[in-house]
């Protein structure tokens, strides 16, 4: 029981990150109707980022080096996304539809290479930070803990998902988003600029991934420039288990991918934890295609 | 207000329009009636840059706006509800307004909704509901109210009467009438129901295959025996 119990508060704060992963996926492909699959590395590139910025700011206290280093990751990492877009997708919009999947898997294995070329191949570490946390069990050698790293990381998810999904739901410019994703001729013809309305969705996806970055960063510790393939592939299963395009179940999905590979990695093998994920891909695509909180393709209209 | 001249659009190989000659003046409700396919749609499409003209030229208040974006042209006074209607079938009714008014003075809204929720009382009712949820008389309204939220001063309307009961086509036409009347709004109809437009507009063209046939007041082409034979006999005189 406490064994599992732990198992499920390390699924969680996984999940966390790979819910924060997921919601870039599963935005973008509501408003142009492409997987990104440069997506992942877009938050490899923000774990990098963050371990530069943290090392730069180590003598700073540690509360200000957090906030500095997601202010500034988020800022490049929204930059890395608006190129991408920029120069690997807009200009083949209207093109046939293989075309920018082909090309983000390009972009993908070229960002891979850069990162590795100006960073090099070995591991980067960085020294723990935020250490400590509770003990909530002791069941008789097996003691629980919930460490203050874990609370920070889903805590920061929360909010920032309910911010995020409110942004959408209520602002003006959420308002555009969501109209360019239901109708973009329409949309143009009411005044929304299209092209800028995509861009900024690039943006905001790849800003919360750069949170996922840095949160990964101060939970693993250290980052290689193969982190965003897995990662990615995990965000994009929880974006499709939640229903791709929907925004609540890319975060329901990343929760539950953290929580299935936890438990699976806690009582079966961790070697295999990798398949537990990706089987769950295979059967949802089979047997609920839209995904839990997805809509069937029908809609009046 | 509005002068196009010698427009040509193609899909591709196809060419839907072959050199359009066309004015609207301010103040006025001019028809297009025209049969199936024969490129009306794609006029108002194409005066909008949603499929830009690859020959000719459109001015709209003495800016020439054949190249132009469409966010652009729309901001310049240009409201459309277009063929289809395209509400945003899963915003609210109300969302699909403030979508309307994007492009407005944030400090009118209110006054805008009031008016539109005046002329079409029943979206009031429906404020809520889902846009994809809604009858078809009643997404009309909604597509027109939606462009009247962005105070155009050159509506374009694409065959409002579609698909609605005669109860609800009156309604309708009794809206364009009051927004034409008591706002001064110009505007430029497309529609089947030819008697109808006619009836209700200064003046008309009449559409063949991409090109301008026959234009005249609304009464001229009422009594025309052409377009009495062509658009007129079957039910609606
Ligand atoms: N997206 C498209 N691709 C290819 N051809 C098109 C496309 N849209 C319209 N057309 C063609 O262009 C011509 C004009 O179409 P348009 O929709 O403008 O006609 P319309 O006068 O509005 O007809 P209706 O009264 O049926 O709405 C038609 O022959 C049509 O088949
Ligand atoms: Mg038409």
């Amino acid at each position: 029981m406490a064994y599992l119990l732990q198992q499920m508060i390390n699924g969680l704060t996984l999940g966390s990150i790979y819910g924060l992963i997921a919601i870039g996926y599963t935005m973008v492909y509501g408003i142009i109707g492409m997987i990104n699959f440069a997506h992942g590395e877009i938050y490899m590139i923000a774990a990098f980022v963050a371990v530069i910025a943290f090392t730069a700011l180590s003598n700073a206290p540690l509360v200000v080096a957090i906030l500095l280093v997601l202010l500034f990751t988020m800022l490049i990492t929204a930059a890395y996304g608006w190129t991408i877009e920029r120069v690997a997708y807009r200009p083949l919009r209207g093109s046939f539809r293989l075309a920018p999947l082909i090309s983000a898997i390009g972009m993908s294995i070229f960002l891979q290479n850069y990162v590795q070329l100006v960073q090099g191949a070995r591991n980067k570490p960085v020294p723990p930070m935020v250490q400590g946390g509770f003990t909530i069990m002791d069941d008789g050698g097996f003691t629980v803990q919930l460490s203050y790293l874990q609370i920070m990381i889903v805590v920061t998810t929360v909010v920032l998902m309910v911010c995020f999904t409110q942004f959408i739901n209520t602002t003006s410019l959420g308002r555009q988003q969501r109209a360019c994703e239901q109708d973009k001729t329409m949309a143009a013809l009411l005044g929304v600029n299209v092209d800028r309305t995509v861009s900024m969705t690039f943006v905001m996806g790849a800003a919360l991934a750069a949170v996922a970055g840095v949160m990964v960063t101060l939970y693993y510790g250290v980052v290689d420039f193969y982190l965003g393939f897995l990662a990615g592939l995990k965000a994009f299963t929880a974006a499709v288990l939640g229903g791709i395009g929907s925004l609540p179940g890319a975060m329901l999905g990343g929760l539950l991918i953290g929580l299935i590979e936890a438990v699976w990695a806690g009582y079966f093998s961790s070697e295999w934890k990798d398949v537990a994920a990706f089987s769950i891909l295979v059967l949802v695509l089979i047997f609920r295609p839209q995904g839990l909180l997805g809509r069937p393709e029908v809609e009046k209209v | 207000m509005l002068r196009i001249e010698g427009v040509h659009t193609f899909y591709g190989a196809i060419e839907a329009l072959k050199g359009v000659d066309l004015h609207v003046e301010e103040g006025e409700i001019v028809a297009m009636i025209g049969a199936n396919g024969a490129g009306k749609s794609t006029l108002l499409m194409t005066i909008c840059g949603v499929t830009p003209a690859r020959r000719g030229q459109i001015v709209f208040d003495s800016n020439d706006i054949t190249a132009e974006r469409t966010d652009n042209i729309v901001r310049r006074g240009i409201a459309c509800s277009p063929e289809g209607r395209r509400i945003f079938p899963r915003m609210s009714v109300l969302e699909n307004l403030r979508m309307g008014a994007l492009t407005s003075d944030p400090a009118r809204y209110d006054d805008n909704l009031a008016t539109v929720f005046e002329l079409f009382p029943r979206l009031k009712e429906r404020e809520g509901q889902r846009g994809g949820t809604l009858s078809g008389g009643e997404q009309q309204m909604l597509a027109i109210g939606r462009a009247l939220m962005s105070e155009p001063t050159l509506l374009l309307l694409d065959e409002p009467s579609l698909g609605l009961a005669p109860l609800v086509v009156k309604q309708i036409f009794e809206a364009i009438h009051r927004i034409n009347s008591q706002r001064r709004m110009t505007v430029l109809l497309v529609e089947q129901n030819a008697h109808h437009a006619l009836r209700l507009a200064h003046r008309g063209y009449v559409m063949v295959t991409g090109q301008i046939t026959m234009t005249g007041t609304g009464r001229e082409l009422l009594e025309n025996p052409e377009v009495k034979a062509a658009y007129l006999e079957g039910g609606h005189a």
